[in-house]
C-alpha cells in the first residue's frame, strides 16, 4: 500500500479532505507536523508520496506559502531534494502549490530564490474566490495524468495567478513538459474569467517538475470526491464519486510503483 | 489605551525623524500590473476623488536596528521579497528612504501602537526559528506597513480624505501622508500601581454614578449601591480589580439583565422574560435529543449515535460599527471559541454570518456625522469574515444581508459556528486543585472594556472614546489553539475549558470557578508587551485565548501538546474550594471576591415596558400595473438581489463536507434556501443550516416578526431536506435601548412570539444571545435599529442523497404552490417598492404551519420532489423567477386557482396579492408528472395548488386565467438579480 505523508503546519487546513481522498484512492496516509519532520528528516524515507495540503500556512503572511516555503528551504531543502531524486512523488495543492513554488522544487532541484522564474501572486480580481472550474490534463511530464481529459474541480484562493519571469521561462517549462493542467471552459475551449479564475498566464492551473513526479496545482481535487461534491449533482444522474478521486487514484498508483 | 487626543492628530504632516529601524520597502516591478492598485483607483472614484492616474500598493517592514546590513539583505531576499515579481529598497536605521519618481504621492498605513499586527508576529517567529542562520540570538522586533503610491496631484486635504476613507481606519491605523517618519515603537511600561482601592463606602449617589461613568463600568446606580452595601459589610473599600470584575460579570453583555430581570409590562409583572418564553418552550418540548441547552457556550443536540452537533450565534455589533473589518473578524473568532469551549471542545465545521446595514445607495450627504457609509461597512465586514473564516479552514455556508435605513449608525453583525463532537465530550467539570491554564494569544491592552462598551449606545464620538474596544484578529493563533485543543481533548488532558470572550480572564475564570473558587497569580499571564497593570491583565479581552482546568498530574503533558503546535500555554493559578476569587500580583493581594456575591449579588432591575404600537392599518392591495417590471425591480432591490459577490469570497468547500451550498443551479447563481453538510464521511446523515429574519416586520409587529422569522428559518431547512421534527433553533435579538418602555414592550412581544412558534413547531431553542442597546445618537436625535430577531435553524437531514436544491430541473415537470396566500403585504418588499407603509404583517398560521412543514418533508424524504424553494421576500413572483433562471428553464404559472385566505375583495387585487404577498409557510415545488399523485397524497390536508409546469422556452410567464401578468425572459431576470449592489 502506498504510504503518503501529509505535511501540516500552523494554518494548514485541508488535511481532512486530503486524508479522506488519499484513503479512498488506496493510499495509507499519515499526518505529520512540519516540526516533527524537521526533527527527523529521515522519516521521509518511509513514504512514497509527500502531500502539501491547502490552507493558509502561517496565515499566508508576507505572501501565500512564503514562510512555510522559507522553513522548508532552510531546514529540509536537502531532505526534500533527496526524496525527489530517489523517486519520491510530491503533490502541492493550493497553498501547497504556493509552498512548492517558493521552495524551487518545481524548477529543477531546489533552485535558489534568485534563480526562480515562477511566481504565484494575487488574483487579477483582487480578492479571494471560491468557485468550480473545469481543468484539462495537458500532455506533460506527468505521464500518470491522462492527457486530454476534462474534469471539474473547485478552486478557493486569493493568490493563484501564475506568472513567469519572462517569455523564455514559460517556453522552457513548456518544452520540458511542465505545464500539466489548464483552466478551460466546460467543453474544453479557451477559458476566460471566471472559468479561468485568477488570471494565470496561459490559463495554467498546475505545473510539474521535469520528472513529472512533483506536481503543484491551485484547484482542490480532494474536494470533488463524494458523489454530492459537484454543485450540480442534484441536476445530474447519480454517480459513485467525484472526478477528483480519479486524480488521486492515478497519483497514488504512480507513486506506489 | 489610545487616547482621543492622539486620534485627532492621526494623520501626520510634519516629520520629526526617520525611524530607528531598518526599513524594507517592497514594490511590484513596474512592468507588472497591480490589481490592488487598480481597485484603489476605483474606490477613489467612488468617493468622488478623480485625477489619479495610477496607484501601486507596496508592502514594507521595519526591523530592529540591531541587525547588520548582511542579515537584513539575507532576510529581504530569502523571506520578504518575491524574486520574480518584486523589487526591494532597504534603508538603514535613521536614514531617509530614497524617494523615486516625481509626481508620486505616498500614503503609508501602519497599525497603531499596540494594535495586533499578525504579519509582524509571524515574521518575528520565523526569524527567531532562524536565528542560527542569522548567527545571533537577539530578539528581532518587526512592524509592517502598507505603502500606497499615487501618481496624482491631489491636495493635502484630498490625500487626508483618501487616506481615512479608503486606505485606513483611524481607529486602528496610523497614517503617514508623504512622510517617512514612521514610528518604530512598542507599547511601554506605564506607572504600575498594583493595588488601587476605590473609595466607595461613603460615596453619595451622584459620586457612585460618577465612578461608574468615569471607570467605563456601565454599572447602574442600583448596582453601585449593591456593591457599596456589600463592601460596607466587609468594612473595607473595593479594589479596582474587584470593581472591574463585578462590572464585567454584571454587564448586560454577560448577564442579560434585561432579559432575566423583572419587567412591568403595563402593570403585568414578568419575572424573567427569558425563562418564561424562550427557555419555557425548550423545557416544555423536552426533546430527548437536546443534549445541552442554554448553560454552556453553545447548544448541543444529538447527531447520530456517538456524535453530537452544537451551534452558537453571536452578535458583534458595536465593534463592527467602529472597525468593520476587525469587528467582524473578531466576532467570527469569538464564536469559533464558543464552539471550542462547549463541553470539552467541538471541532468547528461551519460558519454562518448575517449583516444588517444601511442602504448601499445612501447619498453621502444623508450619512449621519461620525458614521461610515454602509457600502464601506459591508465591504469591511465581509472582508473580516472572509479573512478570519477562510484562514481557520471553516467553510462559511449560510447567512444573509438585510438593508434598512435605520441600521446606518448601528449595523448588526452576527457570526455563527457549528461544531461536531464525540458524544462523550459533552460534559465538563472543574474540581478544586485543578490548575488554571491560559492558552493561545498573549494578553495586551487591546479590547479593554469591550463587554461594558457593548452595553452602551453608539454616538458620533464613539470612534474616539472606544477605540480600545476594537481589535484585529489573529486567526492563525486561533488555528493553533484549535489544532492543539482538539488533540489535548482526545488525550483527555483537561477536565474543563471555556473561551476568553467578553470580560477576558475575569469572566472565564470567574465562570469556571463559580461553584468552588479560584486563585490567579496575574504576573504569570503571558503579555504582548510589559507594563500592563494587573487590573488590565485581568479584564483585557485580547483575542484567541482560552482557559482550561487540568488535573496537576496532566499539566506537563497538556503544555507539551500546545507547545508542539507553537502555541502558548501557561499555568496561571488553581481552582480552590474557598468560594472566593483571589487575585494576586507578585505576591501582593489584589482581590478577594466572594463568588456568591459576584454571581448572585447583582440586583435584578425592574424595567417598565409598554405594549408597542402595532401597525396593522390595512389599505388592501392596490393592483400592479406592470407586474413584469415590478418583478424585475424586486429582483434588483438590495434585499433580494444576488449576494454572490459575498459568497464567492468565502471558502465554502473546505473540509469537504458540503452537500448543498449557498448558490445553486446550472450557472451557480440561484440563491439556495439552506446549506447541507455531511459531517461524517462514513454516514449519509447530514445537517441543514438555515436562517430567517425580517426587520421590516419587526418595525410593524414584533410578535408577528418573531413567528415569521422562525417560520422562515424552518422552511429554509425543510426546503432542502431537513427534518422539522429534528430541528433546533437559535434566537439572536438585537434591539434598541430597552430602557425605553416601548422598545422593551416590543421585546416582550417578540419573545412571546418565539414561545408560541417554537411550541407550535416543536422546535426547541438551544442557544441564544441578545444585544439590547443598538442606537445611534446624533445631534438630531436617536436612531434606533428596527427590532431585529435573527433566527438560525439546525436540522437533521436523514439521508443527504435525498437533498433537494431550488433550481428547476426538467421541462415538463409540474409546479405546485404549497401553503395559503393571505392579504399580508405589511413590511413586504412590494410595498417597499411602492413606498406604502400599511398592511397586515405576515405571520404563520401556527395551527396549520407545522403540518405543512411535516408534509413537505415527508414528500422530500420519499424522493418525490425535484426542486423546492421557499417563498419569502418578494413572494411567488420572485421565488419562481429565481428557480427559473437558476435552472436555465422556463416556467408557466397560472395563479387563478390559488388558495387564498379571507380578505376584502373590494380593496385587494387578488392577482397582485398572489404575485407579491409574503405570507408564511409557502413553497414552490417541482414534481415529476409520474410522481404527481403520490406527491398530492403526501400533501393531503395541506393547502396545495398545481400552478403550472416547467418549460423549455426560457421565459417566466405568470398568468391569471388567460391574462399574462408577468412575462419576462430568463436572461432579463438573471440580469436584474445580478444587477443590484455587487460590492
Amino acid at each position: 500500500m502506498t504510504r503518503a505523508l501529509v505535511l501540516r503546519a500552523a494554518g494548514v487546513n485541508c488535511e481532512r479532505e486530503t486524508l479522506l481522498a488519499l484513503e479512498q484512492a488506496g493510499a495509507k496516509p499519515e499526518l505529520l507536523h512540519v516540526q516533527q519532520l524537521i526533527d527527523a528528516p529521515s522519516r521521509l524515507d518511509e513514504f512514497a508520496l509527500l502531500v502539501l495540503p491547502g490552507g493558509f500556512s502561517y496565515g499566508d503572511d508576507i505572501a501565500a506559502g512564503r514562510v512555510l516555503g522559507f522553513e522548508l528551504r532552510c531546514f529540509l531543502g536537502e531532505a526534500l531534494a533527496g526524496f525527489v531524486a530517489r523517486g519520491g512523488y510530491v503533490l502541492g495543492v493550493c497553498n501547497g502549490f504556493q509552498v512548492l513554488v517558493d521552495t524551487g522544487l518545481l524548477e529543477g532541484v531546489s533552485a535558489r530564490p534568485s534563480e526562480r522564474t515562477i511566481a504565484l501572486t494575487n488574483n487579477v480580481s483582487g480578492h479571494y474566490e471560491c468557485r468550480w472550474v473545469t481543468l484539462r490534463n495537458e500532455p506533460s511530464a506527468c505521464a500518470w495524468l491522462d492527457a486530454g481529459s476534462l474534469w471539474p474541480t473547485p478552486v478557493a484562493h486569493g493568490e493563484g495567478r501564475l506568472m513567469f519571469k519572462d517569455a523564455q521561462a514559460l517556453e522552457r517549462l513548456r518544452q520540458r513538459g511542465q505545464v500539466a493542467l489548464r483552466y478551460v471552459t466546460r467543453t474544453g475551449g479557451p477559458a476566460e474569467y471566471p472559468q479561468a479564475p485568477n488570471g494565470s498566464t496561459d490559463a495554467i492551473a498546475g505545473l510539474c517538475d521535469p520528472t513529472g513526479r512533483v506536481l503543484g496545482l491551485m484547484p482542490h481535487p480532494e474536494r470533488n470526491v463524494a458523489p454530492w461534491h459537484h454543485p450540480h449533482w442534484t441536476r445530474s444522474a447519480p454517480r459513485p464519486n467525484g472526478e477528483g478521486l480519479e486524480f488521486y487514484r492515478r497519483l497514488v498508483a504512480a507513486a506506489g510503483r | 489605551m489610545a487616547s482621543s487626543a492622539s486620534l485627532k492628530s492621526s494623520v501626520s504632516s510634519t516629520t520629526a525623524a526617520p525611524p530607528r529601524a531598518w526599513r524594507v520597502d517592497v514594490f511590484r516591478r513596474p512592468e507588472i500590473d497591480d490589481p490592488a492598485g487598480q481597485a484603489a483607483v476605483g474606490a477613489l472614484a467612488e468617493i468622488g476623488v478623480r485625477g489619479v492616474r495610477s496607484i501601486r500598493r507596496g508592502r514594507g517592514y521595519l526591523l530592529s536596528p540591531t541587525l547588520d546590513a548582511a542579515q537584513v539583505d539575507l532576510l529581504a531576499s530569502q523571506l520578504l521579497v518575491d524574486p520574480v515579481l518584486e523589487h526591494v529598497q532597504v534603508t538603514a536605521p535613521g536614514a531617509w528612504p530614497r524617494r523615486t519618481g516625481a509626481g508620486r504621492q505616498r500614503i503609508v498605513v501602519m497599525r497603531r501602537r499596540g494594535v495586533m499586527d499578525p504579519c509582524a508576529l509571524t515574521i518575528e517567529a520565523a526569524i527567531a526559528r532562524q536565528n542560527t542562520a542569522l548567527r545571533g540570538d537577539r530578539t528581532v522586533r518587526v512592524l509592517t506597513f502598507v505603502a500606497w503610491e499615487l501618481e496624482s496631484a491631489l491636495t493635502r486635504a484630498e490625500l487626508d480624505t483618501v487616506a481615512r476613507e479608503v486606505f485606513a481606519n483611524d481607529v486602528v491605523d496610523e497614517i503617514f501622508v508623504d512622510d517617512d517618519g514612521l514610528h518604530f515603537e512598542f507599547p511601554t511600561a506605564g506607572a504600575l500601581r498594583v493595588v488601587q482601592h476605590v473609595p466607595l463606602r461613603d460615596a453619595d449617589d451622584a459620586r457612585l454614578e460618577q465612578l461608574s461613568h468615569e471607570g467605563q463600568l456601565s454599572l447602574s446606580l442600583d448596582e453601585m449601591r449593591a456593591i457599596q452595601a456589600h463592601y460596607r459589610t466587609l468594612q473595607r473599600e473595593p479594589t479596582l480589580a474587584e470593581l472591574e470584575t463585578l462590572a464585567q460579570t454584571w454587564s448586560e453583555h454577560c448577564k442579560h439583565k434585561t432579559f432575566t430581570g423583572v419587567i412591568d409590562y403595563d402593570g403585568e409583572l414578568i419575572d424573567n422574560l427569558l425563562k418564561r418564553t424562550i427557555k419555557a418552550a425548550t423545557l416544555e418540548l423536552a426533546k430527548p435529543w437536546c443534549v445541552s441547552v442554554f448553560h454552556d457556550n453553545a447548544g448541543v443536540i444529538e447527531f447520530e449515535p456517538g456524535w453530537n452537533v452544537c451551534f452558537k450565534v453571536e452578535t458583534h455589533n458595536h465593534p463592527s460599527a467602529i472597525d468593520p473589518y476587525g469587528g467582524a473578524g473578531t466576532g467570527v473568532g469569538g464564536v469559533i471559541r464558543d464552539i471550542l469551549g462547549v463541553g470539552l471542545g467541538a471541532k468547528p465545521i461551519a460558519n454562518t454570518d448575517a449583516f444588517f446595514v444601511g442602504p448601499p445607495d445612501l447619498p453621502s450627504e444623508q450619512l449621519p456625522k461620525g458614521c461610515m457609509h454602509p457600502r464601506r461597512i459591508l465591504r469591511g465586514v465581509v472582508a473580516g469574515v472572509r479573512d478570519y473564516g477562510n484562514r481557520m479552514g471553516i467553510p462559511t455556508v449560510n447567512g444573509g444581508v438585510w438593508f434598512h435605513p435605520r441600521y446606518v449608525g448601528n449595523p448588526l453583525v452576527y457570526a455563527g459556528c457549528v461544531g461536531l463532537m464525540p458524544a462523550d465530550c459533552t460534559d465538563k467539570q472543574v474540581l478544586p486543585g485543578d490548575i488554571i491554564v491560559v492558552v493561545g494569544g498573549r494578553t495586551g491592552r487591546d479590547g479593554i472594556h469591550g463587554a461594558t462598551f457593548s452595553s452602551l449606545e453608539l454616538h458620533d464620538e464613539s470612534q474616539s472614546v472606544s477605540s480600545s474596544a476594537v481589535q484585529i484578529g489573529d486567526p492563525i493563533t486561533e488555528k493553533r489553539v484549535t489544532d492543539a485543543l482538539l488533540r489535548a481533548r482526545d488525550a483527555r488532558l483537561y477536565r474543563a475549558v471555556t473561551d476568553c470572550g467578553a470580560g477576558g480572564l475575569s469572566s472565564a475564570v470567574g465562570e469556571m470557578g463559580a461553584d468552588c473558587g479560584a486563585r490567579v497569580e496575574l504576573e504569570r499571564v503571558p503579555l504582548k508587551y510589559p507594563g500592563l497593570s494587573p487590573a488590565e491583565i485581568w479584564i483585557s479581552e485580547a483575542q484567541e485565548r482560552m482557559v482550561l482546568a487540568t488535573p496537576p498530574e496532566k499539566l506537563a503533558a497538556l503544555l507539551a501538546v500546545f507547545h508542539a503546535e507553537g502555541c502558548d500555554a501557561t499555568a496561571i493559578g488553581e481552582f480552590t474550594s474557598s468560594g472566593k476569587l483571589e487575585l494576586s500580583y507578585a505576591g501582593e493581594s489584589l482581590a478577594e471576591l466572594d463568588m456568591h456575591f459576584l454571581h448572585e449579588g447583582a440586583p435584578r432591575p425592574l424595567r417598565k415596558a409598554t405594549k408597542p404600537r402595532v401597525l396593522d392599518a390595512d389599505e388592501g392591495c392596490p393592483p400592479c400595473a406592470d407586474a413584469s417590471a415590478m418583478t424585475l425591480a424586486l429582483l434588483r432591490s438590495p434585499n433580494i438581489a444576488s449576494k454572490e459577490w459575498i459568497v464567492r469570497q468565502y471558502d465554502h468547500e473546505v473540509q469537504g463536507m458540503r452537500v448543498l451550498g449557498a448558490l445553486c443551479g446550472e450557472r451557480d447563481d440561484g440563491p439556495g434556501d439552506a446549506a447541507v453538510l455531511q459531517p461524517l464521511a462514513n454516514s449519509r446523515r447530514g445537517i441543514a443550516i438555515g436562517c430567517g429574519a425580517n426587520p421590516d416586520y419587526g418595525l410593524r409587529d414584533p410578535y408577528a416578526m418573531a413567528c415569521a422569522a422562525i417560520d422562515e428559518a424552518l422552511r429554509n431547512v425543510v426546503a432542502v431536506g431537513g427534518d422539522p421534527s429534528r430541528t433546533a433553533i437559535l434566537d439572536n435579538f438585537s434591539w434598541g435601548n430597552c430602557k425605553r418602555p416601548e422598545q422593551l414592550g416590543a421585546l416582550v412581544e417578540a419573545s412571546r412570539g418565539c414561545y408560541a412558534a417554537a411550541v407550535a413547531f416543536q422546535t426547541p431553542f438551544i442557544s441564544g444571545k441578545d444585544s439590547l442597546n443598538n442606537e445611534y445618537r446624533t445631534a438630531d436625535g436617536v436612531i434606533s435599529i428596527p427590532p431585529t430577531l435573527y433566527v438560525s435553524a439546525l436540522a437533521i437531514v436523514p439521508d443527504v442523497a435525498r437533498t433537494v436544491s431550488m433550481d428547476l430541473k426538467r421541462a415538463g415537470n409540474l409546479l405546485y404552490l404549497v401553503g395559503m396566500t393571505h392579504a399580508e403585504l405589511g413590511g413586504s418588499q412590494y410595498f417597499a417598492q411602492l413606498g406604502v407603509d400599511s398592511g397586515r404583517t405576515p405571520r404563520p398560521d401556527l395551527a396549520l404551519a407545522p403540518r405543512t412543514l411535516r408534509a413537505v418533508h415527508s414528500a422530500i424524504a420519499s424522493g418525490l420532489v425535484r426542486a423546492c424553494h421557499d417563498l419569502s421576500e418578494g413572494g411567488l413572483a420572485v421565488a419562481a423567477a429565481e428557480m427559473a433562471f437558476a435552472g436555465e428553464l422556463g416556467a408557466r404559472l397560472d395563479i387563478s386557482t390559488l388558495a387564498f385566505g379571507v380578505f376584502d375583495s373590494a380593496r385587494v387585487d387578488r392577482d397582485t396579492l398572489a404575485l407579491f404577498s409574503e405570507s408564511c409557510t409557502r413553497f414552490l415545488v417541482e414534481v415529476e408528472p409520474q410522481h404527481a399523485a403520490e406527491f398530492e397524497r403526501a400533501l393531503q390536508g395541506v393547502d396545495l395548488t398545481r400552478v403550472g409546469a416547467v418549460h423549455s422556452e426560457p421565459r417566466l410567464v405568470i398568468s391569471s386565467a388567460s391574462r399574462a401578468l408577468v412575462d419576462v425572459a430568463l436572461g432579463d431576470l438573471r440580469a436584474a438579480h445580478q444587477g443590484g449592489f455587487q460590492g
